[in-house]
């Protein structure tokens, strides 16, 4: 083979890699474009200026140093609940759950870092840490086992699970664990220690540092381990799994109890990096921004990231569209919605590009109701 | 022999609910000879209670009995509870707003329809479109300090709302609780005595054979879907103009899931979600009771996750198991 064809057959790789890339990319985008757009009418009808709202929302994201670093810092515990739905989905399983995982990893974590003393911080703080990931893999071991042995349907006991773990960690905020200094009034745990807490690095904020390396950890877990395998076999063909010797019920809970474990290490990293305490109110959506994170970026690990930095930025932003242009800042949740809407119903977006169908994605509905 | 068996399935599939039921009765029975008044009082409020959960199971039975799973009632209500409290806002009319809340719900059930039938988007993902662009779009359109004429108000019917025990809680209702007692049997009647309740378990159960003698999938699944976001619909304008008079963010709550394990509960029929609506509407009013008497001292959060932990003990089938229609969940390809 000479040179030349050398060069050519590289060129045309490289092509074709890049179309295969704009491919997977464009429904994403076009989604949050048309969402965008449709986000525009709306501020229009309701009497606001979409040109202005949409440039202070990114001036609010991206506009400084400061902005741009508030908005990693709202994307870190997104990145974390993105994965965590991301992972499930890999595994065949609707994880609606993730909420409540991240509560009880952040009040599970908040806890250790105020009520252990004198640990130095290289250990303190990786232990709160762990503390919060495991709380949130046990309660998502509930679920887990529930599908498997009584085959409940894990889309209504996740968000069930939800509705306790909310209760539960309200419990524990305005009661047992409630910060005892006699100015506060309000359900909420202590301040952690600063032993426990996440610190920034020149303005850098370590937390999503964390939650890259961990959407890489998850990618070679997926791709690289016996246990990734198993875990996509039963996602795609539960048949076949169990026919191909997968032990498809411990794979399920096993699936579960990490996606928990991700969820509730995004809780930890909340409360150790931005928060400094529990407070019941302050992750509430998070776990449901997931979903919408997860479908954005393809389930796949790497995509989650951008997705995650995308809704961060209308996070960090939307403050500063409320104040400068005066739109309250739910509109996000609206085309968050959206984007969520056009995702799903991709086929809408692939007629409209003429973009073939890929290869089928795992089936949440199976095992409905039995 | 073969009435045997008959009466074994029926005792398979209905036992543990009618033994629960006969545990409640008797309970009720009980304490009534001994606190009359509050007795009356827990059974009025089990029954409204129940009436949120009731229409939401219908909603879910419809679709499903036709073959289309709908997580997106939660979301279908709350939206219809946001449009039908504006509408009573700016116009004051109960009558109008009713009918805008069943007709948002309705217009929810097109959208789940569109996505599931025709565009084959897996259906629990459909559904969570829905409840997530629901919290989105009443979030951002929730105004703070909209105040209303009023609500719906209970109407007596005659002597029967005087009748001991069950006066009080059946006869003397607010109208969409009549409603939804009264839907309860026209669905009965519809889906099980009619051609077209019986086209519609064809559907559920085997499209390609309904489909083979000439029935129309497509137009069977998007009709019982779109009459199901109605009364999920109804369900949700009962929150803001029977039972609350206002609106707040997230105010369904949950009860749309709740209303699928009602509905799993009652073995995917009108009747048996009935009676479990209400074993579910007992739980809250009893709750109720508890924490407005202040009789025991649990810290309120944990009497606030009973239904929700009731909903998973159903699910998981520790009540006896039961099977959805065949065919739910997947989408129909026309050959």
């Amino acid at each position: 083979m000479s040179d030349e064809q050398t060069q050519s057959s590289t060129q045309s790789n490289i092509v074709s890699g890049l179309i295969a890339v704009l491919r997977t990319v464009s429904v994403p985008v076009i989604a949050v474009l048309l969402a965008a757009l449709i986000g525009a009418f709306i501020l229009s009808i309701s009497g606001a200026s979409p040109l202005a709202a949409y440039s202070a929302l990114l001036k609010g994201a991206f506009g400084n140093m400061d902005a741009f670093t508030r908005t990693l810092e709202k994307a870190t515990p997104l990145v974390f609940s993105g994965l965590a739905v991301a992972f499930a989905f890999k595994g065949g399983l609707f994880n609606i759950g993730a909420q409540g995982q991240l509560l009880f990893g952040a009040i599970i974590s908040a806890y250790l870092g105020f009520a252990i003393e004198g640990l130095p911080a290289y250990i303190h703080a990786p232990l709160a840490l762990l503390g919060g990931a495991v709380a949130g893999a046990l309660f998502a071991a509930i679920p887990g086992a529930l599908k498997t042995y009584t085959g409940a349907h894990e889309v209504i006991t996740t968000i069930m699970l939800n509705y306790i773990a909310i209760n539960i960690t309200d419990y524990l905020a305005d009661g047992p664990w409630k910060d005892p200094s006699p100015t506060n009034i309000v359900a909420r745990t202590p301040k952690i220690l600063d032993s426990a807490v996440i610190p920034d690095l020149a303005g850098f904020p370590v937390g999503f540092l964390i939650s890259v390396l961990f959407a890489a950890i998850i990618w070679w877990l997926l791709q690289h381990t016996t246990v990734g395998f198993e875990i996509r076999t039963v996602g795609q063909n539960p048949d076949a799994a169990e026919y191909s010797g997968v032990k498809v019920a411990l794979t399920v809970i096993l699936a579960m109890v990490i996606s928990g474990f991700i969820a509730g290490l995004g809780g930890a990293v909340e409360t150790q990096g931005v928060v400094g305490r529990y407070q019941p109110g302050f992750n509430v959506g998070l776990g449901f921004d997931g979903i919408t994170i997860a479908l954005l970026g393809k389930t796949h690990p790497f995509g989650v990231i951008p997705a995650a930095i995308l809704v961060g930025a209308m996070e960090a932003g939307s403050s500063q569209m409320q104040f400068s242009a005066n739109v309250a800042n739910e509109i996000v949740d609206v085309i968050q919605a959206l984007i969520l809407f056009f995702v799903a119903a991709d086929v809408i977006i692939r007629w409209l590009l003429r973009i073939r169908e890929e290869e089928a994605g795992v089936k949440l509905t199976t095992g409905w109701g039995q | 022999m073969d009435k045997a068996k008959t009466w074994k399935r029926f005792f398979k599939q209905w036992g543990a609910l009618i033994v629960l039921g006969i545990l409640v009765i008797i309970g009720v029975g009980y304490y009534y000879l001994r606190e009359p008044k509050i007795t009356e009082a827990i059974l009025a409020s089990a029954v409204r209670q129940a009436t949120p959960l009731v229409l939401g199971a219908l909603c879910g039975l419809i679709g499903e009995r036709s073959g289309i799973i709908n997580i997106g009632i939660e979301g279908q209500m709350l939206m219809s509870a946001f449009t039908g409290y504006l509408v009573n806002v700016y116009t004051g009319n109960l009558f109008l707003a009713v009918a805008v809340g069943v007709a948002t719900g309705a217009l929810l059930g097109l959208l789940l329809a569109f996505m599931s039938v025709t565009l084959k988007v897996d259906q629990i993902i459909g559904g969570t479109v829905i409840n997530i662009v629901a919290v989105g779009i009443t979030g951002y359109f929730y105004q703070v300090g909209l105040t209303t004429e009023g609500k719906l108000a209970p109407i007596a019917l005659g002597g029967l709302a005087d009748l001991p025990i069950v006066g009080r809680a059946l006869f003397n209702n607010p109208p969409i609780t009549y409603a939804a007692i009264i839907l309860v049997l026209v669905v009965h009647y519809v889906l099980f005595y009619t051609r077209w309740g019986l086209r519609t378990r064809a559907v559920g159960e085997h499209p390609r054979a309904a489909d083979t003698v000439g029935v129309n999938v497509y137009l069977m699944r998007y009709v019982n879907v779109i009459i199901g976001g109605g009364i999920a619909g109804l369900g949700g304008v009962f929150l803001t103009l029977e039972a609350v008079g206002s609106f707040e963010r997230l105010m369904t709550n949950g009860r749309g899931f709740v209303a699928l394990a009602v509905m799993i509960f009652g073995k995917w029929t009108p009747l048996g979600s009935w009676g479990a609506a209400l074993l579910f509407g007992m739980t809250s009013a009893i709750q109720t009771q508890i924490q407005f008497a202040g009789v025991v001292d649990i810290p309120h959060q944990f009497i606030g996750m009973l239904p929700y932990l009731l909903t998973i003990i159903v699910l998981a089938g520790v009540v006896g198991r039961s099977r959805p229609p065949a065919a739910v969940g997947v989408p129909y390809e026309k050959e």
